[in-house]
C-alpha cells in the first residue's frame, strides 16, 4: 500500500515537471538581454518592448480574437442547440448520421477538414460566387464547424446528468415547451456553455492548420504568423508573446476555478438548507 | 380543458422551435462537414489541370445529352508509385501509434495518482492537467524547440553535468517528434483514464485483498480491466489526430520522416497538386475510419448504458 503510493507520487511529480519545465524556461527567457537562449545575458524586459512595436503581430492578435468570438458565440448557440436535440429529442430520423457528424470532427485530422473546407469554399465561389477570396469570413466557418462539435458534447453530458423531472415538473404545471427551455433548461445548463464557449474561443485561438487552408493572402490569424516566424529559428519576441498568454490564461483558470469553487460550495449549503428545512 | 384551441396553438410553437433546434445545426454540418469531404472524394477522382482550379469536371454532359462520367484513378495509382506516400502513411502509423503507447505510459500513474488523491488536491490537480492545454498548443512546441536545440536547455545541463563533452542532436530527430506528441497529447490521455478510474468501486479492490491478492494482482486483476474504457478513449483521442499531426513534424522532426499529414500539406501549398492531395487525403480517411467507427460504437454504447 505504502510503496504504492510512493510510485503514484513520483508518478505525479515527474510528469507535472515535464508538462512545465519547457513553460517555466520559455518565461526565464522572455527576461534574458541576450539574443541566444545559451547565454544569460542579464535581466531586461526589451523582448516585451520589441513586441508590442511589432505591428504584424498586433494585427494577427486583433483579428484572431475578433474571429474566435465570433466562432465561439455561433458554435455555442449551434452546439448547445445539437446538445439538446440528442439528449432530449429522442429518435428521430437521421439521428446516426447527426451524432456522427457531431463526434467526427472531435478526432478529424487538422489537414482533412482544412483541406476539404478549402475545396468547399472554392467550389462555393465558383458556383454562387460567395465567398469572394478566403479571409476571416471562411475562417470564422471553418472554427464555427470544428468548434460546436466541443459545445455540444460539453452541454450534452451536462444534460444526461442531469434529472430531467424538473422539466416535466414545469411541463405539468403548464408550462409551455418554450418557457421551459428558457426558466429551466438553460439556466441549468449555464455553465457547460460557458465552458463550451471558452474551449471554443481557446481552440479558435489556438488553431493553425485549418487557418492557414481557409484563409487569404490578406488575413493571417496570430498562429500563422508566430508560425512563420518560429520556422525560421528561435526568436526571443516569441518567448515574451508566450509569457503574455501563459499569464493571461492562468490568471482566468485560477479565477474560474475560486468562481465554481465557491459556487459548489453555495450549493451544498444550500441544499443543506433545504433538507434540514424539510424535516 | 377548454383551451383546446391554445394548446394546439402552443403544440405548434413547440414543434416549430423543436424544428429549428433540430434543422439549423443539422443543416450547418451537412453543409461545412459533410458536403466538403464529397468534394474532397470527387476531385480525388479528378484529373489535374493547370487551370484554377487545377482539377477537371467530373461530369460531362456528351453529345445527345447522354452524362458522361469521367473518374480518373490516376492519383490513386500515382499513389502507389510514389515510395513517398507508402513510406509516410506507415511512418505516421508507426510513430502516432508508438507515441500513444508512451503517453499511456506516462498517463496512466498520473491520471490514476489524481484519482487516489484526497479532494482538495484533485482538483488542484486537474487544473495543473488542463491548464497547458487552454496555453498555445504551438507555443508548447515552440518551447521545446528552445529545449532541443544544440545550444538549447538540456544540451547545456548535460553539458554542465559533464555526461556529455559535445552537444547532441536532438531537434529534427523523430526522438523530438514523439516527444512533442508524448508531451501535447498528455492532457487527452490524462483526462478520459482519469473521469474511468475515479468513479471505479474501491470496494472490489477490498474485496480482492481480503481474499488475499497482492496489490499488483489487483492492480491488473481488477483496476486495470475495469478501466479499459478509458485507456481506449485516451488511445483513441491521441492516436487519431496524431497520425494526422502536421505541427509537431513540421518543427521538431526532419525532413527524411515525413509524416502523412506534412505530405499532404506540402502536397497542396507547394506542389499546388489538389487532385493528389485530395487522393492523400481520402485514403487517410480510410485508413482512419475503422477507428473513428469504433469510437463512435463505443460512445454511442456508454450513453446507452448511462440511461
Amino acid at each position: 500500500m505504502r510503496n504504492r503510493s510512493i510510485f503514484l507520487m513520483t508518478a505525479l511529480i515527474l510528469g507535472f515537471a515535464f508538462l512545465y519545465i519547457p513553460i517555466f524556461s520559455l518565461i526565464f527567457y522572455s527576461f534574458n538581454a541576450a539574443r541566444l537562449a545559451t547565454v544569460w545575458g542579464g535581466f531586461s524586459t526589451k523582448w516585451y518592448f520589441e513586441l508590442f512595436k511589432n505591428e504584424q503581430i498586433i494585427d494577427a492578435a486583433i483579428l484572431s480574437l475578433q474571429i474566435a468570438t465570433v466562432s465561439a458565440t455561433v458554435a455555442t448557440v449551434f452546439g448547445t442547440m445539437a446538445g439538446i436535440v440528442l439528449t432530449r429529442f429522442g429518435r428521430f430520423r437521421g439521428r446516426t448520421l447527426f451524432t456522427g457528424m457531431i463526434t467526427a470532427p472531435l478526432v478529424m485530422p487538422d489537414v482533412i477538414t482544412g483541406l476539404s473546407l478549402l475545396l468547399l469554399f472554392v467550389a462555393m465561389e465558383l458556383t454562387f460566387g460567395w465567398p469572394s477570396g478566403r479571409g476571416a469570413t471562411t475562417i470564422g466557418i471553418a472554427h464555427i464547424t470544428f468548434s460546436m462539435a466541443y459545445v455540444a458534447v460539453i452541454v450534452q453530458s451536462r444534460l444526461a446528468a442531469m434529472d430531467e423531472s424538473l422539466e416535466e415538473a414545469a411541463m405539468d404545471l403548464g408550462s409551455r415547451p418554450f418557457r421551459v427551455l428558457i426558466d429551466i433548461t438553460l439556466p441549468l445548463i449555464a455553465p457547460a456553455m460557458l465552458a463550451g464557449w471558452l474551449l471554443a474561443f481557446t481552440l479558435s485561438l489556438d488553431d493553425l492548420v485549418i487557418a492557414s487552408f481557409t484563409s487569404g493572402p490578406g488575413a493571417s490569424t496570430l498562429p500563422m504568423v508566430i508560425y512563420s516566424k518560429v520556422r525560421l529559428g528561435v526568436t526571443p519576441d516569441i518567448n515574451a508573446l508566450a509569457t503574455i498568454i501563459i499569464t493571461v490564461v492562468t490568471v482566468g483558470v485560477i479565477i474560474a476555478g475560486i468562481a465554481m469553487h465557491r459556487r459548489e460550495k453555495q450549493r451544498l449549503r444550500d441544499m443543506q438548507m433545504a433538507a434540514s428545512g424539510n424535516s | 380543458m377548454a383551451t383546446a384551441p391554445g394548446h394546439r396553438l402552443s403544440d405548434r410553437v413547440a414543434n416549430l422551435w423543436r424544428a429549428i433546434f433540430l434543422v439549423v445545426p443539422y443543416a450547418w454540418l451537412l453543409a461545412f462537414f459533410l458536403i466538403p469531404f464529397v468534394i474532397v472524394l470527387k476531385i480525388s477522382f479528378a484529373e489535374s489541370l493547370i487551370a484554377l482550379p487545377p482539377y477537371s469536371p467530373l461530369f460531362q454532359w456528351a453529345e445527345e445529352a447522354t452524362l458522361q462520367i469521367k473518374l480518373s484513378f490516376a492519383n490513386f495509382l500515382y499513389l502507389t508509385e510514389d515510395n513517398l506516400y507508402w513510406y509516410g502513411y506507415l511512418n505516421s502509423i508507426k510513430i502516432a501509434a508508438i507515441s500513444t503507447v508512451l503517453t499511456l505510459i506516462i498517463g496512466y500513474p498520473m491520471a490514476y495518482g489524481i484519482a487516489r488523491a484526497s479532494s482538495t488536491w484533485r482538483n488542484i490537480l486537474l487544473l495543473l492537467v488542463i491548464l497547458p492545454f487552454w496555453t498555445s498548443f504551438l507555443l508548447r512546441i515552440y518551447a521545446w524547440m528552445g529545449m532541443l536545440n544544440r545550444e538549447g536547455v538540456i544540451n547545456n545541463v548535460l553539458i554542465w553535468l559533464g555526461l556529455t563533452s559535445e552537444p547532441i542532436q536532438m531537434m529534427n530527430t523523430d526522438f523530438a517528434v514523439y516527444l512533442g506528441i508524448v508531451y501535447s497529447y498528455l492532457p487527452f490521455m490524462i483526462l478520459p483514464l482519469y473521469s474511468t478510474l475515479e468513479r471505479l468501486d474501491l470496494n472490489l479492490n477490498e474485496a480482492a485483498m481480503d481474499l488475499g491478492s497482492r496489490p499488483m494482482r489487483v492492480f491488473f486483476d481488477v483496476t486495470l480491466p475495469l478501466s479499459m474504457p478509458g485507456i481506449i478513449a485516451g488511445c483513441l483521442l491521441t492516436f487519431i489526430p496524431a497520425t494526422g499531426e502536421y505541427v509537431i513534424p513540421a518543427l521538431l522532426g526532419s525532413p527524411s520522416s515525413p509524416m502523412i499529414g506534412r505530405v499532404l500539406f506540402d502536397e497542396f501549398f507547394y506542389n499546388r497538386d489538389w487532385p493528389v492531395a485530395s487522393a492523400v487525403a481520402v485514403v487517410m480517411l480510410i485508413v482512419l475510419v475503422a477507428p473513428i467507427m469504433f469510437f463512435q460504437y463505443l460512445q454511442s454504447r456508454e450513453a446507452g448504458a448511462a440511461r
